[in-house]
């Protein structure tokens, strides 16, 4: 067994962790998400969607700016998860319907 | 929706008149070359905010490729704000770049030191030394000083001026529609999203985009669950206003209802598991941010519910104040005539907590997911009109904002082409 990345609590969500989706920047979770076949998307979603305030509460313990690493991947989890809702929910697809080559990213943002 | 007196926003501007327009402004060279002249090296532009000078030192430079300028922000010694030419005045040199000279730089530092032969400037722009400066003639260091560029602040947003004189101040320039934003807490708003995208298309091609609502239920119909997609009647903007080359859009939710207030099943999953959407968090819980607090001029026409105001700030700098405690900025800056540089910025307070932070994720995220539809029309709205097929357009009574704009830039063109012919007045 691997050193667990996320809370105890979310041990569940272990292997998503495991897959890269505990991702610090912005840029890195839009093209993960872009890179991304629907069925892993939705399973990521099926898994933590449910948790989504659950993850919030467990996070809102603890200051932003002084979080645990294994609370930090769950912020990112977090904050991939949001990502992911969008293709799932809004666009059926990983990518925004019609979006052609209009593609942006983050080139500041904060930390965590 | 109650329009003004004569019928239409467009009639309460009489001068704009009704007609069809030419977007020949976004397709011809020749009026390109004629809009860095007379617009950009005439009008106050934005370039950034005091937060990214925290220091006395801090310096930022900014490329202004349609007036072919680039210019260097610093905060000096005295912590004031400043401006000069980012240009050596040894050979000519490009002073800051990082990487490439098409690049931009930022920093902290006490001295500039220009990369080719080694001359350095101080924080108010003289020349602190020349190299083998006993090799020149007649040589005197203090008439080699970096020079300078008009350049002033409103409320935190640094703006600068290329003209040798400007013709209005910063405040008369942005005039009493904008500065009615006064007193709005910009300076609260700390956490910073900054985004950057070159584009394929005119820069005005861009901003027209986002000063209207007429294409909001269309394009941006999946902003909307299902059941609230409307391809028939759609949403009409509730509150224009026209002063001077600006622009206000304002808003007060779809049809009357403010987002964060209507049903959870006509909301995607994310806004009610996060409580927080695509107009902001649901619950604004600072005192300097309730709408009671706010000053009167954000919400010009005093509409209930209010939801964004749009104020477009000519030529290219837009600020949208959301009326759930945030706000965003555009900037679109030209570097040909199919294509510019857009900068997009969402502000918010520091987030007091993880919870916080991710209802900020969640808005900026929804957010970029809408400007993304905006981002892929435009190429071929460029190449619509570059085929020439069509070359007269009609504009609605909810598009005063497209009609004012291009009426404005062609008028400053006409401006500064009277000008050319008669010498300044």
């Amino acid at each position: 067994m691997s050193t667990p990345l996320l809370p105890e609590a979310f041990a569940g969500l272990e292997p998503f962790a495991a897959a890269g989706w505990c991702l610090a920047t912005e840029r890195e979770r839009y093209s993960k998400r872009l890179d991304s076949r629907m069925p892993e998307l939705q399973e990521l979603y099926d898994a933590a969607f449910p948790r989504f305030r659950e993850m919030v509460d467990h996070l809102d313990q603890f200051p932003l700016d002084d979080l645990p690493e294994r609370e930090t991947n769950l912020l990112y989890l977090v904050y991939s998860l949001i990502q992911v809702s969008l293709a799932v929910d809004m666009w059926g697809q990983p990518e925004v319907i019609d979006s052609g080559n209009a593609m942006y990213f983050r080139t500041v943002e904060p930390r965590p | 929706m109650t329009k003004p007196a004569e019928g239409s926003w467009t009639g309460h501007y009489p001068e704009l008149g009704t007609g069809l327009v030419s977007y020949a402004d976004s397709i011809s060279p020749e009026l390109y070359e004629l809009e860095g002249e007379a617009i950009f090296k005439r009008a106050w532009l934005n370039v950034g905010r005091v937060d990214q000078l925290p220091r006395k030192g801090s310096f930022f430079t900014k490329n202004i490729a349609a007036a072919r300028s680039s210019v260097v922000i610093l905060r000096d010694l005295d912590g004031e704000v400043r401006g000069f030419h980012n240009v050596c005045r040894h050979r000519g040199n490009k002073l800051l770049w990082d990487h490439s000279p098409n690049s931009t730089a930022q920093g902290v530092c006490r001295q500039f030191t220009c990369k080719y032969h080694g001359w350095r400037y101080g924080l108010d722009g003289t020349l602190c030394f020349a190299l083998q400066e006993e090799e020149f003639f007649d040589f005197d260091k203090n008439d080699f000083g970096l020079v300078p560029v008009h350049c002033d602040v409103w409320e935190g947003f640094i703006f600068v001026n290329l003209d040798r004189e400007p013709r209005q101040s910063l405040r008369e320039f942005l005039g009493p529609m904008v500065t009615g934003m006064e007193g709005y807490p910009f300076g609260l708003m700390t956490e910073r999203y900054a985004y950057e995208a070159s584009v394929n298309a005119n820069w005005k091609i861009f901003l027209d985009a986002f000063q209207e609502y007429y294409h909001a239920s269309i394009l941006h119909s999946q902003q909307q669950v299902s059941q609230l997609r409307n391809f028939d009647t759609a949403f009409k903007v509730p509150y224009f206003q026209l002063d001077g080359p600006h622009r206000v859009i304002s808003t007060g939710g779809w049809k009357g209802t403010p987002r964060h207030l209507m049903a959870e099943e006509l909301m995607y999953p994310i806004e009610v598991a996060a409580e927080a959407g695509l107009l902001g968090r649901w619950h604004v819980d600072r005192e300097e941010l309730k709408v009671e607090n706010l000053p009167p001029g954000v919400n010009p026409g005093g509409l209930d519910p209010w939801s964004v105001s749009t104020f477009n700030i000519f030529p290219n700098f837009v600020i949208l104040l959301y009326e759930r405690g945030w706000y965003l900025t555009y900037r679109y800056w030209p570097t040909s005539v199919r294509t510019h540089d857009w900068e997009t910025e969402y502000w918010f307070p520091a987030s007091r907590s993880p919870r916080e932070r991710i209802q900020h994720e969640v808005t900026a995220a929804m957010s970029k997911e809408a400007g993304i539809q905006d981002m892929a029309t435009l190429d071929g709205t460029q190449q619509g009109l570059e085929s020439g097929a069509v070359d007269r357009f009609p504009l609605s009574d909810q598009e005063i904002t497209v009609r004012h704009f291009h009426q404005v830039v062609a008028d400053w063109v006409q401006d500064h082409q009277r000008e050319q012919a008669v010498g300044r007045p």
